[in-house]
């Protein structure tokens, strides 16, 4: 009896560790390979020039990098502020009516929503209508796509601020939104982090570039242009038959994922031993 | 025992009514309160009397903390909940369609069982985030009242050399007595208490109601409270409450030497509750 009770404990320990390499493996594996292939073209002109011509030598991704961070920008200035407004509606206002539960619902069919059909949606609103790729088109289904997943998390924050606080400001005559923005403030720690957690997430976005921001061998040259993006060049680069463009394409991909590792990073560091709504 | 749960008759409202000296400062008249479908307030009536302390009493869940609640409008925060009846300030229905909840508030200030100052500010900060969040900027004069209001609660000693600590670094009493400062600040007419002292200990609780009934000079206060003892020792006044319904209300020494209904004997003397 005590021997089954010990075989099937050590049975359980060793099938929770097998799982956990089967899940870090591929992690490590895909790291170790873009880092390994990647770092060879990284220099400094991997950050300073155009991409080069195929079966040439030289050039690197600079335009590709801009136009990422450029995306991120302008995704984020429509993404942030909607959906952190739309949190605090389900949080602080929707609670006593059934429209909070109704918007709480649309984020999660949102956020369930492909991202090629959201760059379907800003094709047809942006490109269409201004007959060109854009950076602008780009922004607009980045940013759709990062309202769901700010204002569900940000809701989420602001309901774990605890009542006691909200009705200490309301019972000392605090007006609603005065309210509310205290209530941001007290758990503004664990909106950065679900907002930069919506950069990291759309950071790796390429299927609603394809339709949106297109691509470019230039540098920006205005929120009308298509742009280059880190994402679509590791597309178009590593499914080419150059090696000098494959190299590239392994060095944009590092530098994605370093950028987005940063920000993991950033996350960590923000919440260190904090309590989530301190 | 349910057969003696009854409304005060109409003799005694009159009895009750104003008509002495004392003057009212808020008039409960035939409030009912509902969430969603549960009824927790059946025709209540009660005179709030200008500068004395009123105590209410009775068992858990006896409507004592959803009463105190109606009388700064707190109860609607509740979704799905309901009032009807009137309560007077001063003579004028705060739920009527020229007073806004708002001014209500800052009229009748609360303090809550458990002490609650806001985490993110420091313990100056509470003091005065009624004023600064209604919009009052003058800097100059934030300093006088965190000052006079922090010796008016006895905490100014215990913390002016920390004043830009963290509100949350104090004990539970001195919490308490923070947003106590907190909830003065603002200069209320009426203060309400929700147990405050429940969630202290002996000595914060003496400190505490030695506060009270200094407050009363300036403010009148209304406490809940399941200590019968507290009641007696601070309430001018004392309310007793049983099933939504108040049962009885008179001077403090009468309610509990003296009580008129047989409920309310019942339940001071410990035989239920």
């Amino acid at each position: 009896m005590k021997l089954r009770r010990v075989v099937s404990d050590k049975l359980w320990t060793v099938f929770t560790v097998v799982a956990l390499g089967l899940a870090i493996v591929p992690l490590l594996s895909i790291l170790f390979d873009i880092a390994s292939k990647g770092i060879s073209v990284i220099n400094l002109d991997f950050f300073t020039q155009l991409p080069p011509l195929a079966n040439a030598s030289g050039g690197g991704m600079g335009n590709a990098i801009q136009g990422t961070l450029l995306l991120v920008a302008l995704s984020s200035a429509i993404g942030l502020p909607i959906g952190l407004f739309s949190g605090v509606y389900i949080s602080e206002y929707g609670v006593t009516n059934r429209y909070g539960s109704a918007v709480r619902f649309l984020g999660d069919v949102l956020a369930g929503i492909p991202s090629i059909v959201t760059g379907v949606l800003a094709y047809t609103l942006i490109v269409l209508t201004f007959q060109s790729f854009s950076v602008l088109a780009g922004g607009v289904a980045l940013g759709t796509m990062m309202i769901p997943i700010v204002s569900n998390t940000t809701a989420e924050a602001l309901k774990s601020v605890p009542n006691s606080i909200r009705e200490a400001s309301i019972a000392l005559g605090i007006r609603k939104w005065r309210t509310s923005l205290l209530i941001m403030a007290n758990a503004k720690k664990a909106i950065a982090t679900a907002s930069l957690l919506a950069i990291a997430r759309i950071t790796g976005e390429t299927a609603p570039l394809i339709l949106t921001a297109g691509i470019s061998t230039l540098w920006f040259s205005g929120f009308n242009q298509p742009v280059g993006s880190l994402t679509y060049y590791i597309y178009y680069f590593g499914t080419s038959p150059y090696q000098n463009w494959q190299n590239m394409a392994w060095g944009a991909a590092l530098i994605l994922i370093a950028i987005v590792l940063g920000i993991n990073a950033a996350v960590r560091l923000i919440t260190r031993g904090k309590k989530a709504y301190a | 025992m349910l057969e003696s749960v009854t409304s005060l008759d109409v003799e005694e409202r009159q009895r009750l009514e104003p008509h002495d000296a004392l003057e009212t400062k808020m008039e409960v008249v035939g409030l009912d309160a509902w969430y969603s479908t549960k009824q927790a307030l059946v025709d209540v009536n009660l005179n709030v009397r200008s500068n004395k302390v009123t105590a209410i009493i009775g068992p858990s869940g006896c409507g004592k903390s959803t009463l105190i609640r109606c009388l700064n409008r707190m109860h609607e925060l509740v979704p799905g909940s309901r009032v009807t009846g009137s309560v007077l300030l001063d003579g004028k229905n705060i739920y009527g369609s020229d007073l806004d909840a708002v001014d209500v508030r800052r009229r009748v200030g609360m303090v809550f069982q458990k002490p609650n100052p806001f985490p993110n500010m420091s313990i100056a900060d509470n003091v005065t985030a009624g004023l600064k969040l209604a919009g009052v900027k003058d800097e100059s004069s934030m300093k006088e009242v965190e000052r006079r209001t922090l010796e008016r609660v006895g905490l100014w000693d215990e913390v002016k050399d920390d004043l830009k600590r963290s509100g949350a670094s104090l004990s539970g009493g001195q919490q308490q007595r923070l947003c106590i400062a907190r909830a003065l600040a603002i200069e209320p007419e009426v203060l309400l208490m929700d147990e405050p002292c429940s969630a202290l200990d002996p000595t914060a609780t003496a400190k505490i109601e030695q506060l009270i009934t200094s407050l009363k000079q300036t403010y009148t206060v209304v406490i809940v409270t399941h200590n019968m003892q507290q009641a007696a020792r601070i309430a001018d006044y004392t309310a007793f409450m049983y099933l939504g319904k108040l049962i009885e209300y008179d001077e403090t020494t009468t309610l509990f030497e003296n009580p008129r209904q047989e409920l309310t004997e019942r339940y001071i003397t410990g035989k239920f509750g």
